[in-house]
């Protein structure tokens, strides 16, 4: 097994892997969040259900930040070695000529979600857990929509929101198809899988930052 | 034609390199690029100079010895050629021209514009083969039918001079479009099924071992290979390798 860490393909996989189940992830997590706008009684709901349900909390939880550090862990390892590779640098190199920005710029895409990731678990993640573990608060069915509402009141907080939610539609963009492409699948389904890839790059980021906005434009009045 | 061309020298090496400058006047549009530095090489040394190293062979295009990165492009700013098809006609007049060599760890500078490319000849070595014995050996190869359409890929895939290019563009330096095509011309194959699960994980370990870079995916090594061969190599190679990580 660690022989096949050591393997640059190997590595390949952990990176297209993770990716991939990350990718899962938002499709579940934007689905949630849309009923915020939709309807704000199923949102607390499913915000309730996911934050007192065992099997989400201690296993599925675990597993998805898991997910979220191999997959930044070897996005740095990979990065280290692939800068080590070249040596002495070019004078002139010319990437823009045979490789699209989006490709190029994957770590930079990569580093400035992951540092969004910082601010939205100290926001939500933290938050929660101090509620229940450190306040060990009573449990509240209701509280979800009022939270995450007011969290989008500052202009700043809902900026930098869409901000990330830019850089992760790059990161997209090249990172979903490319995954299938390390997972060996370059066939007849290939132009579809990359036209899928661009919509899904654009819809879901898309639909992220719409749901920052509206809260933010549509405040809770006291 | 009036050039300035800013070229890599380096004594060997152990020598740190630099950029020199060198003016060029009565370049031909007709000439290639490589018969251009024929003709400054012929004035360095005139005047006595050092006259600069640079790798050629056939100069058809066939062998994958020329290797020149050319303005920040390898073998220059035209698709599907290799420096020694490359004209002077693609430049201009007054045109800056940057010629430097490959750069990759594992492509050590010899001198100038010349690299080591023996990487690629010690991955070739760790699996590119079919072991068969041809001596007393009745059954001919071409009596196993193969369907054109494979035949094809095979074919396109082992038309890898292995001159270096994906390497060079790679923004990583990796070497997974070579590897891959050497893989793929077996796999592809009737032939290289009997050591198939050996040969793509020693031909890995061996470019890993090299210290290639790991790809991303860009495809800049497919826009920049003289020969074409496809990223799809690279996704057979991806899957030879994790067929034969399940099997071992």
């Amino acid at each position: 097994m660690s022989g096949l860490i050591k393997s640059s393909l190997a590595r390949k996989v952990v990176m297209a892997l993770s990716g991939l189940f990350l990718v899962l992830f938002l499709v579940l997590h934007v689905s949630l969040n849309l009923a915020s706008v939709v309807s704000p009684d199923f949102f607390n709901e499913a915000s309730h259900f996911m934050g007192y349900n065992p099997l989400v909390q201690f296993v599925m939880q675990p597993i998805l930040i898991a997910g979220v550090i191999i997959h930044f862990v070897m996005g740095f390892i990979l990065e280290a070695q692939n800068r080590a590779a070249r040596g002495v640098g070019y004078v002139m190199y010319k990437g823009s000529a045979n490789a699209s920005w989006v490709s190029r710029n994957m770590i930079y895409s990569g580093l400035v979600v992951l540092a969004f990731l910082g601010l939205h678990f100290y926001d939500f993640w933290i938050h929660e857990m101090a509620y229940k573990y450190v306040e060990a608060n009573p449990a509240d069915p209701t509280r979800y929509y009022v939270e995450t509402v007011e969290k989008f009141e500052p202009i700043w907080r809902t900026l930098i929101y869409v901000v990330a939610f830019v850089l992760l539609s790059l990161h997209l963009w090249h990172g979903f198809a490319s995954s299938f492409q390390t997972m060996g699948v370059n066939n007849k389904y290939t132009p579809a899988i990359k036209s899928f890839t661009k919509i899904f790059a654009v819809v879901v980021p898309l639909a992220f930052a719409f749901i920052a906005i509206y809260h933010h434009l549509n405040p809770i009045t006291h | 034609m009036k050039l300035h061309l800013k070229i890599w020298r380096q004594k060997d090496a152990n020598s740190k390199g630099q950029m020199v400058d060198y003016p060029l006047n009565g370049v031909e549009e007709d000439m290639s690029f490589l018969e251009m530095l024929d003709v400054l090489n012929e004035q360095l040394i005139s005047k006595g100079e050092e006259p600069i190293e640079f790798d050629h062979d056939c100069r058809e295009g066939i062998c994958g010895t020329c290797s020149l990165m050319i303005n920040g492009r390898a073998h220059g700013p035209d698709t599907r050629i290799t420096v020694c098809q490359l004209h002077m006609r693609s430049f201009n007049d007054g045109d800056e021209i940057v010629i430097e060599p490959w750069r990759a760890k594992a492509f050590p500078v010899i001198k100038d514009l010349i690299v080591d490319r023996t990487a690629f000849d010690r991955i070739q070595q760790a699996g590119g083969y079919i072991s068969v014995n041809t001596s007393g050996n009745p059954v001919d190869a071409n009596a196993i039918p193969i369907e054109k359409d494979v035949a094809d890929q095979a074919f396109n895939a082992a038309t890898c001079i292995g001159c270096g290019a994906c390497v060079a563009a790679c923004k990583n330096a990796s070497a997974m479009l070579f590897t891959s095509a050497k893989v793929s011309q077996f796999a592809l194959l009737p032939q290289g099924q009997v050591e198939a699960t050996e040969r793509v994980q020693n031909m890995v370990r061996q470019m890993d071992l090299e210290g290639f870079g790991n790809c991303t995916n860009t495809g800049a090594c497919e826009v920049e290979c003289p020969k074409g061969i496809s990223l799809e190599n690279i996704a057979r190679m991806n899957r030879e390798y994790l067929n034969a990580a399940v099997k071992a």
